[in-house]
């Protein structure tokens, strides 16, 4: 059977798929906002814990990083190699940073004994206890797809230097692009419902 | 009809030889057809297990009290009976089997649009069907909720629930990348001069279909990993001892499992509209209505999850709004039995088994569709919610809906698969112990449960007996039924006489090819005019 | 099928657009500093809502691309938000 290709229907598949995650995360979405309706109060107190600064700085990071990937597609379109090469490193680093922070505020977090299921949270009252819970399943799940991403564009950057994605040829890479800005797409939402509403 | 078939340039995917050999020849295959038919197998000896239990069931509730097992094994049973006939069987159904193997053909095209994702959902399934087992056979215990896992039931029995909550998210996964597959398939691959409004209606049912998949399955997805975190972590989500809402797991729960419903009866509802026409030698009454009413079922079915939720404490506004959805939602179900009805009038009719299953799927499903719209109003489901009436109720339109109209293409396409013609007189027996099997089997259920009985007991009170003793008979027989017609499909599958390539005199574009089809469907892309 | 060419998009737009992204951030964060109740929400999530516009339409190409990934993106948007007003149907009053 011949190889059948088609570009665009590649596409079509994968916005159907970041379709599907849109609502994997609109469910938690609902959550939230049932809960901060329920407790107001809890939860403005319980958002002044984290960090303004730490969070605007990943945010920045996030952007910065859907731009670098949007130009490395630009750049193997115009056949510059290296510059896509370079364009995807600094992808790359930029969402690992962004993980690096997001270990530090976890881990100091958990340091305080806030974390799901501790004596700690549970004593705060119930809506600490499901803004904290909430904190942890929605970021804790983004940075799992931060993590999906990172390896989807490990792979991209070796085909690049394999020449298997080329500029007549790169809907691996386009697609790769579209997934790492839902991820972005994702925080921008995240960011001001749990650093920014207190 | 004298005519003999065609003998096609190449061999028939049947016989086709590939790169492996023996069973890895399927199971490796990226071929649509042959994956269509791995799903048919799988749900076929699911089905065995699912109905056995179904049947162990009745056995119990034949009479009061104890008859062969505790209460705790029979909530065992029917939270597997329910798992496994939901997640398991209907819900792949029609789309996974007929979808895969007639979709591509019905528009023209060699393939779908991913034929290796296409044999990746079929092993996401099997991995799914396999975490589901091992729920049973590890820990404390199978899992006793019901197939619903409410909470904060789901996150505090000693049953096995881990295991049995990833499998069923597992297998929604297997159900988006078809979907998923489903849409690019036509939105790509239509065979040229096939615009939008030409397509036959089984496709636009399953266009419908995969959105819904798509759209609905992600939310069950995250409300399981919800109650595994639960379980893991004691988050609190839905506990109401840390502040959690459990109907708020409700919403999510039947945001997703209410358009599962959908899922399950739109392609019956495609299967049917290609059977009567073919069957009444007419063209289907109201292409576009059908259509339409399609997509809206797709619609307007994403919005009424809360009627299975008017006893739960909702507010009364939305227990108004869901009530008025629900009697929406009826709207577009009725156009189509009237198309159905129409396309049936005047028509040539020629009896045959398929058209006997698609009457009959009138039928029951009008019933269960009108002891639906009951449940709407909001007065009459909280005199019968959780009673047998419900188990009726969905019973008619999931095994009633899906399940004939299953049957029914199952025989309709039977010579185009297998090349050969089933036995139709032991078809049409089958059909007609079936047909009296299921309906004794369900009906005195609705009776039943405006009594009073209710639903997930292993006991019930004496007065009660009559109406089980009947639907417990009832279960029998429509057993005996399914047998006939099982055995009698699989020996004509074997030792039936040869299919030529257009056994009905239907139009669509799967009679024009052999029987079975050659491996790549079209010796060359056909144009439509 | 065709596999049609694409539109190459400068590198100057996108640092553009970054710049924009980052500007609102700051916005943002400035405006949810002041406390000013139900305001701060609706602001906050309405910059919110333009940023993810901009990703959108630039960085995921849906001003370049056939209409219908526009068209398939908004119905999306637009099912998910009818569900939480229909979920909230249930909370608001009860």
């Amino acid at each position: 059977m011949e190889v059948h290709r088609d570009d665009e229907g590649s596409k079509i598949g994968m916005w159907l798929f970041l379709f599907t995650e849109m609502v994997l995360f609109s469910g938690l979405f609902i959550v939230y906002s049932v809960y901060r309706y329920l407790n107001r109060e809890a939860f403005h107190q319980a958002a002044a814990h984290l960090d303004v600064a730490l969070g605007t700085i990943n945010t920045i990071i996030l952007l910065a990083s859907s731009a670098t990937i949007a130009m490395s597609i630009s750049a193997i379109q115009y056949q510059k190699k290296k510059q896509a090469l370079a364009l995807l490193t600094a992808t790359v680093v930029l969402g690992l940073v962004f993980l690096v922070n997001k270990y530090f505020e976890w881990g100091e977090k958990i340091g305080h004994g806030i974390y799901p299921g501790s004596e700690t949270l549970a004593s705060y009252g119930h809506g600490d206890v499901l803004f904290f819970g909430l904190y942890y399943f929605m970021t804790g799940l983004h940075a799992l797809h931060i993590v999906i991403g990172l390896v989807f564009i490990g792979f991209v950057i070796w085909y690049i230097a394999k020449d298997r994605i080329t500029h007549d040829n790169f809907s691996v890479h386009e697609n790769s692009g579209l997934y790492w800005h839902l991820v972005d797409l994702i925080w921008i939402f995240l960011f001001p419902l749990f650093y920014l509403i207190t | 009809m004298i005519s003999e078939p065609k003998h096609a340039s190449e061999p028939s995917y049947l016989e086709y030889k590939g790169k492996h050999k023996g069973i890895l020849a399927w199971i490796l295959s990226t071929d649509h057809k042959r994956i269509g038919l791995l799903y048919l197998y799988t749900i076929m000896s699911f089905f065995v297990v699912g109905a056995t239990l179904g049947l162990l069931m009745k056995l119990e509730l034949i009479a009061p009290g104890k008859t062969i097992m505790e209460a705790q094994m029979y909530n065992v049973t029917f939270t597997l009976h329910g798992i496994i006939m939901i997640f398991v069987i209907v819900i792949p159904g029609l789309p996974a089997v007929f979808g895969n193997f007639f979709l591509p053909i019905m528009i023209g095209a060699k393939d779908v649009a991913f034929p290796r994702l296409n044999l990746l959902s079929w092993w996401v399934y099997i991995a799914g069907i396999i975490l589901v087992l091992i729920a049973l056979f590890t820990g404390d215990g199978p899992p006793d909720t019901g197939w619903t896992f409410y909470a904060p039931y789901s996150f505090k029995t000693a049953g096995n629930m881990l295991p049995a909550v990833f499998g069923a998210f597992v297998l929604g996964f297997s159900s988006i990348l078809t979907g998923l597959n489903f849409i690019v398939t036509i939105h790509r691959m239509r065979a040229p001069g096939m615009r939008w409004m030409k397509m036959p209606i089984f496709p636009w049912t399953l266009y419908g279909t995969a959105w819904i998949q798509l759209l609905a399955t992600p939310i069950i997805g995250i409300t399981l990993l919800m109650v595994a975190g639960e379980r893991l972590f004691n988050i609190g989500f839905f506990d109401p001892a840390l502040g959690g809402d459990p109907i708020l797991y409700q919403h999510l729960f039947w945001i997703y499992s209410h358009p599962a419903v959908y899922i399950m009866i739109l392609p019956a509802m495609g299967a049917i509209s290609e059977i009567i026409p073919t069957f009444a030698r007419k063209e289907i009454f109201g292409y576009k209505f059908v259509v339409g009413s399609t997509l809206a079922i797709a619609f307007v079915g994403y919005f009424v999850w809360g009627h299975h939720m008017f006893t739960s404490g909702m507010s009364g506004t939305a227990l108004f709004a869901f009530s008025i959805l629900t009697f929406l939602v009826a709207i577009p179900s009725a156009i189509k039995v009237f198309n159905w009805i129409s396309t049936l009038y005047k028509g040539s009719i020629r009896m045959e088994t398929p058209l006997y299953w698609a009457l009959s799927f009138i039928f029951v499903f009008m019933i269960g569709g009108l002891s639906g719209l009951m449940q709407g109003a909001v007065a009459i489901n909280v005199h019968v919610h959780d009673t047998h009436f419900i188990v009726a109720h969905f019973h008619f339109i999931v095994f009633g809906g899906t399940g004939f109209a299953f049957f029914g293409a199952m025989h309709y396409w039977f010579p185009k698969i297998w090349g050969r013609m089933y036995d139709a007189a032991w078809a049409n027996t089958g059909w007609i112990i079936f047909f009296i099997g299921f309906l004794s089997l369900y009906g005195p259920m609705f009776y039943l449960g405006l009594q009073g009985m209710p639903r997930r007991y292993y006991d019930y009170d004496e007065s009660f007996h009559g109406g089980n003793i009947l639907s417990s008979l009832g279960a029998i027989i429509m057993i005996a039924g399914a047998m006939v017609i099982i055995v009698n499909l699989i020996r004509s599958a074997r030792k039936g006489a040869p299919a030529v390539a257009d056994p009905w005199g239907g139009r669509g574009l799967e009679w024009k090819i052999p029987s079975p089809p050659p491996l790549e469907n079209f010796d060359e892309i056909p144009v439509i005019k | 099928m065709e596999n049609s060419s694409h539109h190459i998009v400068p590198y100057r737009v996108y640092l553009i657009i970054l710049a924009i992204l980052i500007l609102m951030t700051g916005i943002s964060v400035a405006v949810t500093q002041i406390d000013l109740g139900v305001i701060t929400i609706a602001v906050a999530l309405l910059l919110a809502t333009v940023k993810s516009a901009f990703v959108l339409i630039y960085f995921m190409h849906l001003k370049f691309d056939n209409r219908m990934f526009s068209i398939m993106a908004v119905g999306v948007f637009l099912m998910i938000g009818v569900v939480i007003f229909v979920t909230f149907l249930d909370y608001l009053f009860r």
